[in-house]
């Protein structure tokens, strides 16, 4: 049944983007543009939907459906670690748990996003309003087609399709130019990623012979026992970089802020809700074989707890909306990161969940702050606009609670199975991780009170009451929101506020399907989720005879106790062997990051709210720190003085190498070819000539006396003839 | 006989001197005719009567007819001989040609006249006439050389035919 | 008077033949020289004949034919090609057929 619509889940976008870009660019108006792309969006959501109900209508262990849509590389023998292996690859899609869910929040919020950009990007003109959205079209085509790809190929084709969707809407204001390098950034640092992606999907091949994710996960604790780890954390490795660079983890982060040059709701689906959280849905997808590497897993927890901690205090001190909610990405991937270096695999797709609804709601809040103040997004320039933008006030701040993780909006049950995994796993990365959630909530809370309560400190307007205290700033450009002259911050059209409506309705409610058991609740999701993160049959193995598989387990020989190690790791039930809390102490530590994110949320009320000032008496007394963290580290300006400067400087001497040495080389052989040509001719011209012509010449004047005989005329050959018949004769006369 | 034979020999001597040596090509052809007609009566006088009709028929009756067709049909604005090369050697022909007749008749005389005397001519088969007897041996002896002759002329023909065509 | 020999032919035959050699090599019309070739050739025949008559042999007499065939094809290709080529040069002056000059 499935698989007779799965299909057409990513093609109907696909469809969506080619009507848009071959005819819609030059002949569709923006009713039109905005029609064709929300309604393809509109018929994915819903088959998602259907999808995944038929899913949830399967028993547990049969929620996997495959479709090849098409053959694509044909039988290739190619060499593998275990001697010639055939290389097929098809157009396959499998939706799975994991899948489903990754389809349900792609179409989704996708749809919603669309919806918010039809009044968002109503300024643009005809062309660039259907460019757009065949840009968000193709994006979502790719998206799907990465969740949904059954295997590393067809989703290395989403991978690289959102890569190149995200450049192009970066860079969507290409006139400007902060907005293209913004673009290029983004595709430039992309790219060192995939280049991890890619040889770590060679290695799979080499390694297991085929592509297919099911194949892979069944075969690897096989080859883990026989292979050993090595392998495997190689592979996991070198995937991981290619996470890093599309979920802008350290080192890979630095294209995300800047790459919220792009439209709003642009940023809110690619670089806030879906593209960015690829790299945790491959390493979620691909859990079993991290599994296996459990060194590897340690230093994905550790580089996203970093990731978490470093973004999080950057994001304390900036003063731009949307960077703000940039570094928050960055901070709150990291925590997924964190959540699947831990082994907890389904924290990390519930998180990834929960973060699409509550981090797409901020976006567009804040797009639609910026729309309201026509295009501003400094946040020392705004203040009090709850009195005018009262909608996406409420919304924004069921957003910030949200992502503070305050109970019972679905950041709490995210948040917390992850501290509470993490609490499990490691206690240093479980301190730094709360630390972060502090941080979070306190930057999430000066994020709201610095944009909707205090006084308001934007530019006047034409019937600013006594709020509108100061002068006039100079009035802002309106980049490319500009719609005709501005009028005062006011609230933003339904099309805009209807969706961070429903967003924030998914924002308090999408938690609810992970309750922790601690709490009384089920925790659903994990559940659902799990046959994704086991080698086929593992669960039902697992539920019913765990002492069995350890027994298997143990006659691995060597590797077993590597394969131990890891299946402890993993197990995200916990179901064996696992290190478990009590009730109670579960409860405690709830408790304890709740106080934390009321902690962080007091201290921003009292530096931005009750005594305003405070905050920059603050920065003043420790002017490095403050400045540190205001400047990102430096780690810009570092990237640029080693990774930039290194490059350019290799290309420097590079260069020069090539006109010195290899021109030198080249130019040199050329001129000693052109001085043996010279000697050459001359030896040709003057000896071989020479003689040639020597000889030519002696000939002819030798044959001058021969040539005179040759007259031409007919009675001077027969006088000679006669003359020899007569010397004959003669000769016979005389001899006789 | 004798009489005879050094009247013809004269005859067919000056008609020869007259042809080589007369200036206007038609009287040359009409002396050229009057020597194959002597030379006809000189084979009747050698009993081979057969190739003196021939030689009246082929060379007088055909051959000749056709080098009068020639000069009249290469109508020359001036005569040949007018242009004069000066790398001809005139002289030298005219010597050598004499020279070697010379020679000839010295060896005629020094090496064929003791036994032209002793070797008394054999009478003629009686009852076989000239024509029968080169019949037979046309026919019989030498057959294929006869028909070979015969494509001889065939292709001479067809070559002459398309010498002579005019370019189209 | 003495009788006449073949010896005496042979003379006439000498004389004949010299007579178109040097025809051959002194005229400048091309239709003279072949008139004198036809000459050589007559003197040729004049041979044979004698011969055949002096050993009562008809062979000679049949060798003599050929050569009229023979004479025949020459002078009609001959003549052909005189036509042609005074079609081309307008001139039978064999001075000025100077083709074979190196």
């Amino acid at each position: 049944m499935a698989d007779s619509y799965l299909p057409l889940i990513p093609l109907l976008p696909a469809a969506g983007a080619l009507l848009n870009g071959v005819a819609g660019v030059r002949f569709f108006g923006k009713r039109a543009a905005a029609a064709v792309a929300c309604s393809t969006m509109a018929a994915a959501f819903v088959l998602s939907v259907a999808a995944f109900v038929e899913l949830l209508r399967r028993p547990a262990d049969a929620r996997e459906i495959t479709v090849t849509v098409a053959a694509w590389v044909p039988p290739l023998a190619l060499e593998t670690a275990r001697g010639i292996g055939t290389f097929a690859v098809d157009w396959a899609l499998r939706l799975d748990p994991l899948s489903a869910l990754m389809i349900l929040v792609v179409s989704g919020i996708g749809f919603l996003i669309h919806v918010y950009s039809v009044a968002y990007m109503a300024a643009e003109s005809d062309g660039a309003y259907a460019r757009y959205f065949c840009y968000l079209n193709l994006f979502c085509f790719f998206m799907l087609t990465l969740v949904l790809g059954s295997n590393f190929l067809v989703m290395f084709v989403g991978w690289e399709g959102v890569g190149l969707c995200s450049y192009l809407l970066i860079g969507y204001w290409y006139e400007k130019k902060s907005a293209s390098d913004a673009g290029k950034k983004a595709f430039i640092v992309n790219r060192i990623g995939d280049f991890g992606f890619m040889l770590g999907m060679f290695l799979v091949f080499y390694t297991f012979g085929t592509l297919d994710f099911r194949a892979v996960q069944d075969m690897a604790p096989a080859v883990a026992a026989a292979a050993g780890t090595g392998v495997l954390a190689t592979i996991c490795l070198l995937l991981f970089v290619g996470a890093t660079g599309k979920s802008a983890q350290i080192p890979l982060y630095v294209w995300l802020p800047d790459a919220m040059e792009g439209p709003t709701p642009v940023s809110a689906l690619i670089h806030a809700a879906t593209m960015v959280t690829a790299g945790v849905y491959m390493v979620c997808r691909n859990a079993v074989l991290f599994s296996q590497a459990p060194d590897v897993m340690m230093v994905v927890a550790l580089i996203g707890v970093l990731t978490a901690l470093m973004a999080a205090s950057i994001g304390l001190v900036q003063n731009d909306i949307k960077r703000v909610l940039a570094y928050s990405t960055v901070s709150q991937l990291g925590y997924m990161f964190l959540a699947t270096g831990v082994g907890a695999f389904a924290a990390a797709a519930f998180h990834l969940m929960t973060h699409a609804f509550f981090k797409a709601l901020l976006f567009l809040g804040s797009g639609s702050v910026i729309h309201g103040m026509g295009g501003e997004q400094d946040m020392r320039r705004m203040g009090a606009l709850k009195r005018y933008l009262p909608v996406t006030y409420a919304t924004m701040m069921v957003g910030m609670l949200a992502i503070a993780g305050v109970p019972p909006f679905s950041g709490f049950f995210s948040k917390d199975e992850i501290l509470y995994r993490a609490f499990l796993g490691h206690k240093v990365i479980w301190v730094l991780a709360v630390i972060t959630a502090g941080m979070t909530a306190f930057y999430m809370f000066r994020l709201v009170a610095m944009t909707f309560l205090g006084a308001y400190r934007g530019p006047a307007f034409p019937g600013a009451d006594a709020h509108g205290g100061h002068p006039a700033h100079g009035h802002d450009d309106h980049a490319g929101h500009g719609h005709g002259a501005w009028h005062g911050p006011h609230e933003s059209p339904r099309m805009m506020t209807v969706p961070l409506i429903l967003l924030a309705a998914g924002a308090v409610v999408a938690g609810f399907v992970g309750i922790p058991a601690a709490l009384g609740g089920a925790n659903r999701i994990e559940h659902f989720l799990a046959p994704s993160f086991e080698p086929r049959g593992a669960v039902h193995a697992a539920a019913t005879a765990p002492s069995d598989e350890a027994a298997t387990s143990a006659s691995h020989g060597e590797g077993s106790a590597a394969v131990e190690r890891a299946a402890a790791t993993a197990a995200p039930e916990g179901t064996h062997e696992a290190p478990h809390l009590s009730t109670a102490g579960e409860l405690g530590l709830m408790a304890f990051s709740v106080v934390v994110a009321l902690t962080g949320i007091a201290v921003g009320r009292r530096l931005y709210v009750q005594q305003p000032g405070a905050a920059d008496r603050l920065a003043e007394r420790v002017p490095l720190a403050y400045r540190t963290l205001l400047n990102k580290y430096w780690i810009d300006e570092l990237y640029h003085a080693t990774v930039v400067r290194g490059t350019l400087l290799l290309a420097r001497v590079s260069w020069r190498f090539d006109a010195l040495v290899v021109d030198g080389a080249v130019n040199g052989s050329g001129w000693t070819t052109r001085f043996s040509a010279w000697v050459s001719g001359l030896i040709d011209q003057y000896i071989v000539d020479g003689l040639v012509n020597g000889t030519g010449a002696t000939l002819r004047e030798a044959s001058l006396g021969f040539r005179r005989m040759q007259t031409g005329l007919v009675q001077t050959y027969a006088l000679l003839m006669m003359i020899g018949v007569f010397a004959l004769v003669s000769a016979y006369l005389v001899l006789r | 006989m004798t009489i005879a034979f050094y009247t013809l020999a004269a005859f067919i001597l000056a008609l020869g001197v007259l042809v080589v040596s007369t200036k206007n090509t038609v009287h040359a052809v009409l002396f050229l005719v009057a020597n194959f007609l002597c030379v006809a009566m000189l084979y009747v006088l050698l009993q081979a009567e057969f190739l003196a009709v021939i030689q009246v028929l082929v060379y007088a009756g055909g051959i000749v007819v056709l080098y009068l067709f020639v000069v009249m049909l290469v109508n020359l604005k001036r005569g040949p001989e007018t242009h004069v090369d000066p790398r001809r050697r005139d002289r030298m022909g005219l010597l050598i040609g004499g020279a070697v007749l010379a020679e000839f008749v010295a060896i005629l005389l020094y090496g064929f006249a003791p036994r032209a005397t002793g070797a008394a001519p054999a009478a003629a088969a009686p009852g076989v006439g000239n024509v029968e007897q080169v019949g037979w041996s046309l026919y019989v002896d030498y057959l294929v050389p006869f028909e070979v002759a015969s494509i001889l002329l065939l292709v001479a023909m067809i070559g002459a035919i398309v010498l002579a065509k005019k370019e189209p | 008077m003495t009788p006449i020999t073949p010896a005496h032919y042979l003379v006439l035959s000498a004389a004949l033949f010299s007579i178109g050699l040097i025809g051959v090599l002194v005229r400048r019309n091309l239709i003279v020289i072949f008139m004198s070739i036809e000459l050589m050739l007559n003197a040729v025949n004049i041979n044979l004949v004698a011969f055949s008559q002096q050993w009562q042999h008809v062979v000679g007499q049949v060798f003599a034919l050929f050569v009229v065939a023979v004479a025949a094809a020459e002078a009609a290709i001959g003549l052909g090609i005189i036509l042609a080529f005074y079609r081309n040069k307008e001139t039978v002056n064999v001075d000025e057929i100077t083709l074979m000059r190196w």
